[in-house]
């Protein structure tokens, strides 16, 4: 609608293609057109207003329900295909919330104290380690949670192959690591201790060197013996002042290596103490051992090499010192006989007298001075002894400080090994008690779960026994029900079939019935046209047939039927046995009958001589009535005249109504009557079989028609 | 009953008939044995004779139609 105002609005040469009209009312046009516009626009607006607000509220809900899965639940259920757009946009529905089962982790204990018992009676430390591994491991404080509040916590219960996998791998890592590590502690404890004694070795090398060199010095220092015993002397003084100092060179080296490597080994063992198993206490503590003595036998041998570094120390100041005075005196001889060699013990014999007084007066000074040297010092020996005193007491209680303190650490470390000793025996006793305890636990659990599962086992029984018995009674009342259902459904058809079978048997039967029926009827009927017909073979003048057989086969048709029988019965004997005229042979015989009757027809009881008859014969002849003679509905006496009853009959059988003429006939009396008695009893003889006939042919066809079913 | 009738009168007139000459015959010839008359003629005497019977035919006609009930009976022999 904008584009279309604007359209319009601007291009005034699109006016044409777009407002239709000519540019004559272009505004107008376009007004109608930005009208239509502004209804285009107005309508524009209102769908993308409805369009948004659809696209809103689809949005909010989806967003709504990405929030929260309840909402969205509620609208899957209300809107049908709302869950799969929720699919598309959102993704699949949040899974409901899984609520671990509280199942007992009863199995896991029972995993571990089984495996506890079963270790303990196949290998003490295989136990041990385990048990300690286990004891370690926290699912034990877990087990024995368990034990006291079985049911507090929702522990999901790791499966018992994972669990005894974990152990396995927990116990094959333990293994791997104490072996590794105990690898190593041997590794290292050996080579520590090769060090170690090779450092003792090395110290008692040096010590015994040291021992060597100060024996030596003390020799060549006391042993003033020829110049080539004491050049020798010292020769072999040097000698041994050099392996001295090779031995504590190579002491000291060896000692550093060896503490190198105990430091090493500490570190190992450090390390195997940090790693906490338990099963390398033992060795551990060994190592500690090991260590402790390597390190003591170190200290011992370093003390030993020490003190014999500190005799040869005095020696070797005593030795100084006597150098010292040697020299001193040497020098002092020198300063008085510089010619004189050092050497002065070889000098003897050439030294001059002068020389020798000098000598011996240096001596002698030397000797005063000595002595004042003496006298002094035993003047200051107190407090030379105390000054020494003072620094041995310090340096005693330096090396006594120490060697309290090495003896200390050592005792320490003793202490500690003992204690780590005591401690590994008092664990292994405790562990052996915690074992038989654990026993115990887990025989008393086992006990306790034995029962607990023999009671839960009963319950669960009788549980089940009742759901079994509820379900078997459940089961039997549907089995029941289905089968007295279905017995009552068999029954039912059963009785409708049999009921069916029944009505078919009836149908059958009435159908027999009415067969028969039928048959009897069509019996009877084909019987009564038999018996019709046979009434028909009356040939002129001469009667029928006799009706017996025919109506025999009548009776027999119709034995059952009374009424049948009855009209059977009925026939009159005579047409039975001899048969009844024909109509016509009777209307023949009529007129006969009633020229006969006319000329008698004077003649009765009181008139019946001859002369009455030829009077009534005369009478005949000059009478003439009118043959026939409509009878009147009603009789009057004047029409029981003779003649006239004959015209009356004459007009009836002439009409075929041989009733009617027969009734006449019968109103006649006298000799008349007798004439016609005759006549009239074949009359009434056939029209009694007629009659009966006729019933009895209606009846056939009565019963014939009741009894034909439609096709 | 008409052939009763009908046989009636043939009887009646064989009757007479017979009865009359019967009569006639058997009186004339009585009268011609006897010459109880002065019959002179056979004739008269038969004429006389046939009158008589033809009389009594009559008569018996008469009696047989005035009784009418009265029937002719055939003895039927019991085969």
């Amino acid at each position: 609608g904008m584009d279309v105002k604007r359209i319009c609005f601007t291009s005034l040469s699109l006016q044409k293609c777009l407002c239709g009209n000519g540019a004559a009312q272009p505004m107008q046009s376009c007004r109608r057109y930005t009208s239509a516009g502004d209804s285009g626009s107005v309508a524009g607006k209102i769908v993308a207003a409805s369009l948004l607000t659809v696209g809103g509220g689809v949005g909010g809900t989806i967003l709504y329900a990405k929030w929260d899965p309840k909402f969205r639940a509620a609208v899957e259920k209300g809107v049908p295909y709302s869950d799969q757009l929720f699919e598309m946009t959102i993704g699949p529905p949040p899974p409901p919330p899984v609520i671990p089962l509280p199942k007992k982790p009863v199995g896991l204990c029972i995993c571990l104290l089984i495996k506890n018992v079963h270790g303990c009676k196949s290998e003490g430390d295989q136990f041990v380690q385990w048990s300690h591994a286990h004891v370690g491991v926290s699912t034990a404080e877990e087990c024995k949670e368990c034990e006291h509040e079985a049911h507090a916590h929702v522990v999901k219960e790791r499966p018992e192959e994972v669990v005894s996998a974990r152990l396995a791998a927990q116990d094959r890592a333990e293994h791997d690591l104490l072996s590794s590590l105990s690898a190593k502690l041997d590794d290292t404890l050996g080579s520590s201790a090769k060090l170690t004694l090779q450092a003792i070795g090395a110290q008692e090398a040096a010590l015994s060197a040291i021992a060597n060199h100060t024996s030596k010095l003390k020799e060549a220092m006391d042993a003033e013996g020829p110049s080539d015993k004491t050049s020798a002397q010292w020769r072999s003084l040097e000698d041994a002042l050099n392996e001295r100092s090779r031995a504590a060179d190579e002491a000291g080296a060896a000692l550093l290596k060896a503490k190198e490597e105990l430091e090493k080994l500490r570190k190992v063992i450090n390390a195997a103490k940090d790693s906490k198993i338990d099963a390398a206490r033992p060795q551990i503590l060994a190592a500690e051992e090991n260590l402790h003595s390597m390190v003591v036998d170190l200290d011992r041998a370093v003390g030993k090499v020490q003190t014999a570094q500190m005799e040869a120390k005095i020696v070797s100041q005593y030795s100084e010192l006597v150098n010292e005075a040697k020299a001193q005196f040497q020098k002092e001889l020198d300063s008085i006989t510089p010619e004189i060699q050092a050497n002065w013990k070889g000098l003897t014999g050439k030294l001059s007298p002068d020389d020798l007084n000098s000598l011996i007066a240096h001596a002698h000074r030397r000797i005063d001075q000595l002595n004042r040297e003496l006298a002094e010092q035993r003047v200051r020996e107190q407090i030379h002894i105390e000054a020494a005193l003072d620094q041995q007491r310090l340096e005693n209680q330096k090396t006594l400080d120490k060697a309290v303190g090495t003896a200390i650490s050592h005792s320490r470390e003793q202490m500690r090994l003992e204690q780590e000793k005591k401690i590994e025996d008092v664990r292994e006793v405790m562990e052996a008690e915690m074992r038989t305890q654990l026993r115990r636990q887990a025989a008393a659990h086992t006990d306790h779960l034995r029962d607990v599962l023999k009671v839960q086992e009963q319950e669960l029984r009788a549980e089940a026994q009742e759901v079994l018995s509820s379900k078997l009674m459940e089961q039997e009342t549907n089995y029941r029900r289905v089968t007295q259902d279905q017995l009552d459904a068999f029954t039912l058809d059963m009785n409708a079939a049999y009921a069916r079978l029944k009505g078919i048997e009836e149908a059958i039967d009435s159908h027999v019935v009415a067969e028969e029926e039928a048959r009897k009827a069509h019996q009877l009927w084909l019987s009564v046209e038999a018996l019709t017909y046979s009434l028909k073979t009356a040939v002129a003048d001469s009667p029928t047939e006799p009706l017996e057989t025919a109506a025999k086969a009548v009776r027999e048709s119709c034995a059952d039927n009374e009424f049948a029988v009855a009209l059977a019965s009925a026939l009159p004997e005579e047409s039975l046995s001899r048969g009844i005229y024909s109509e016509a042979s009777l209307r023949a015989r009529f007129y006969q009958i009633r020229g006969l009757v006319r000329r008698v027809a004077m003649i009765n009881e009181t008139r019946n001589s001859l002369y009455q008859y030829f009077l009534s014969y005369l009478q005949s002849v000059l009478l003439f009535e009118p043959e026939q003679l409509a009878p009147p509905t009603k009789l009057k006496p004047e029409d029981l005249d003779t003649f006239k009853l004959l015209s009356y009959a004459t007009y009836s059988i002439e009409r075929g109504d041989l009733e009617l003429a027969a009734k006449f006939i019968n109103q006649l009396t006298g000799e008349p009557r007798r004439v016609a008695q005759d006549w009239l009893k074949e009359a009434r003889l056939t029209l009694e079989t007629r009659q009966v006939v006729n019933l009895l042919s209606a009846y056939a066809n009565a019963v014939g028609l009741g009894t034909t079913q439609a096709p | 009953m008409a052939e009763e009738h009908g046989r009636k009168w043939d009887r009646c007139l064989a009757d007479s008939a017979r009865t009359g000459f019967g009569v006639g015959v058997v009186f004339s010839r009585v009268s011609f044995h006897t010459r109880i008359a002065s019959l002179c003629r056979p004739n008269v005497a038969r004429c006389v004779g046939s009158g008589m019977g033809l009389g009594m035919g009559y008569s018996n006609c008469q009696h047989d139609f005035r009784s009418p009930y009265l029937l002719h009976g055939h003895m039927v022999k019991d085969q």
